[in-house]
């Protein structure tokens, strides 16, 4: 295989697609949305306790490919404790390091994010950034409250 | 030169190293690898005596059609009806009034739809389609529901992706009023029986659509011995170009049907009080059509021609066999559709990978194949999966193509285990 497809397919992102931490329904959820891809198909849905401003705790059901389950379940690790204007910022710097145009400034904002910098090879491959981004956006959608799916399309 | 698009190769032996070197496009490197292309049901490339025809008409016989008193406009005139000649025999239509370019097989089944649909079809009707279709051939039929209140009824396969003929003829009722289906199934490759469907059909004089769109690049049709009463196909799945394709319609039927479209080029008279209709079939051609591309799909059949349909279905039929024989090896993969008669097209899933990460993958190999629902959600929904990798054959493809198919999705199997 490639290193571009190395760069893609990392071994965390293999290891969550296979083994996704988080995973499964949260009955005390305060909050949750579903989000859905109709171009491949890939479904979320995730669930939220949100106690004193912070994600107490985060869970996720759906099925997917190998990008979009990793990035629910990175995802899910990454926002435990946060409060909701951290989660909002951290989105918007995981936004900004697979799709802005500035290669420079999307480094710099997955440094920011630790684990999930991982993700920085879907950069290359605008197709797959729906797939990274799905669980984000319908998390957004959970703290928003919004009533309809998301659709990353 | 004397004809635009005239066909060079002569029906011999089939040499597809030949016919490869007749696409420019398949000549390029991808990520420094051949490009394989596996996704000519979504799209066939094009050879180079289709992209000759579009440049030698722009070049020297361009005009607008049907209007110009100048030898120009008639040459374009001419040659734009020759390519409908040559579609009409391509079908084996009995008369070329019978075939109406449109914009593609979508168009044509809306246009069907829209126009005969409306006229014809009244609250409580129903319209019989197949659970294999495509997306165009749902829709459309699904809009006309909503606007005149018909019903929509929709016939089983089994799990091999063949259709239930006896649960098909059980849904034929008093009120079914048009039947349309795929001759070949786009996500499955299932050639659909019908023949079977057609003659059940016209046993109870319902009309019946046909979408050819998957069936037109492999075999020989012919709409007569068919006995259907529409037959519509996309031009660009058939290595003609993007934007033309045809409706094949029964002159009978066409006659009774309203235009749906109104402007130049399908009235024969105008005044603020009264429009008097073209003939057929221009009265279903309003506006300057796709000259260019009418032509240069008469080049696309002139070129299939050359070739011949029956060599083309022998190499296409061994080169699925032999991909169906080493896909096997491959054990976690899991063909979805096992049809007794398939066309064009395999359609799988492989265990601990999703279709998407699959395509990413092997394009990084210089492989397409497409990966998705292909614009048929409730076929996958009869098979309880969201999305399939579907590899698709043309003349071009050959027993590399498929080792590199195989080859590339050991890659996979390495990266997300076995």
């Amino acid at each position: 295989m490639s290193d571009v497809m190395r760069d893609l397919y990392q071994e965390v992102i293999l290891d969550h697609g296979k083994r996704p931490r988080n995973f499964g329904a949260l009955e005390s959820a305060s909050r949750h949305a579903d989000g859905h891809n109709p171009l491949c198909g890939d479904k979320l849905t995730i669930f939220l306790v949100i106690e004193n401003d912070r994600i107490a705790d985060v869970r996720f059901t759906g099925a997917g490919c190998a990008i979009s389950m990793a990035s629910a379940s990175l995802m899910t690790e990454a926002i435990k404790g946060k409060t909701e204007a951290e989660v909002r910022s951290m989105f918007e710097k995981f936004h900004v390091g697979l799709t802005g145009k500035d290669d420079a400034a999307a480094t710099v904002a997955l440094a920011d994010l630790d684990k999930l910098a991982v993700f920085g090879g879907v950069r290359e491959y605008p197709v797959r950034v729906k797939c990274a981004t799905l669980a984000w956006h319908t998390l957004v959608a959970a703290l928003d409250h919004a009533e309809q799916p998301v659709k990353t399309e | 030169m004397t004809a635009i698009g005239t066909a060079t190769l002569l029906p011999e032996a089939f040499d597809v190293t030949r016919i490869r070197g007749d696409f420019p496009i398949l000549s390029q490197i991808v990520h420094g690898k051949r490009l394989v292309f596996l996704d000519s049901a979504a799209s066939a490339q094009k050879p180079r005596p289709v992209i000759d025809a579009e440049r030698f008409l722009y070049e020297t016989t361009y005009a607008n059609v049907h209007r110009g008193v100048y030898g120009l406009s008639q040459r374009a005139t001419e040659t734009f009806e020759a390519a409908r000649e040559k579609v009409r025999r391509l079908l084996n239509a009995r008369d070329a009034r019978e075939v109406v370019f449109v914009r593609g097989a979508t168009e044509a089944i809306n246009l069907v739809a829209q126009s005969y649909g409306r006229r014809f079809l009244s609250a409580g009707d129903e319209v019989l389609i197949t659970q294999l279709e495509h997306h165009a051939n749902i829709v459309p039929w699904q809009m006309l529901r909503e606007e005149k209140g018909v019903k929509l009824r929709v016939a089983p396969v089994d799990d091999a992706g063949e259709l239930d003929l006896d649960a098909f003829e059980s849904l034929i009722s008093h009120r079914t009023k048009l039947i349309a289906m795929a001759h070949v199934a786009n996500a499955l490759g299932t050639v659909m029986p019908v023949e079977n469907m057609i003659r059940l059909a016209k046993a109870r004089n319902i009309p019946v659509l046909v979408d050819g769109c998957q069936l037109v690049p492999h075999q020989a049709v012919d709409v007569q011995a068919l006995d259907c009463d529409f037959y519509v196909f996309s031009g660009h799945k058939l290595y003609g170009p993007t934007g033309i394709g045809v409706l094949y319609g029964k002159a009978a039927l066409l006659e009774a049907m309203p235009p749906w479209q109104g402007g130049g080029d399908m009235i024969r008279s105008v005044t603020f009080e009264r429009t008097e209709y073209n003939e057929l079939p221009w009265k279903f051609e309003a506006g300057t059509p796709d000259i260019a591309g009418a032509i240069a799909l008469g080049a696309a059949i002139d070129y299939v021609h050359g070739i011949g349909y029956d060599a083309i279905a022998a190499h296409e039929t061994a080169l699925l066999r032999y991909a169906e024989h080493e896909l096997a090896k491959i054990k976690p993969l899991r063909i979805i559709g096992h049809p007794r008669r398939r066309s064009g097209v395999i359609s799988f899933l492989l265990d601990n990978a999703h279709p998407h990460d699959i395509g990413t993958i092997l394009d990084q190999e210089g492989i397409c194949v497409r990966a998705g629902h292909h614009c048929a959600q409730p076929t996958m929904e009869r098979f309880g999966i969201a999305a399939t990798v579907r590899a698709s054959f043309g003349i071009y493809n050959d027993r590399d193509d498929v080792d590199a198919l195989v080859a590339g999705l050991r890659t996979v199997q390495e990266v997300f285990g076995q």
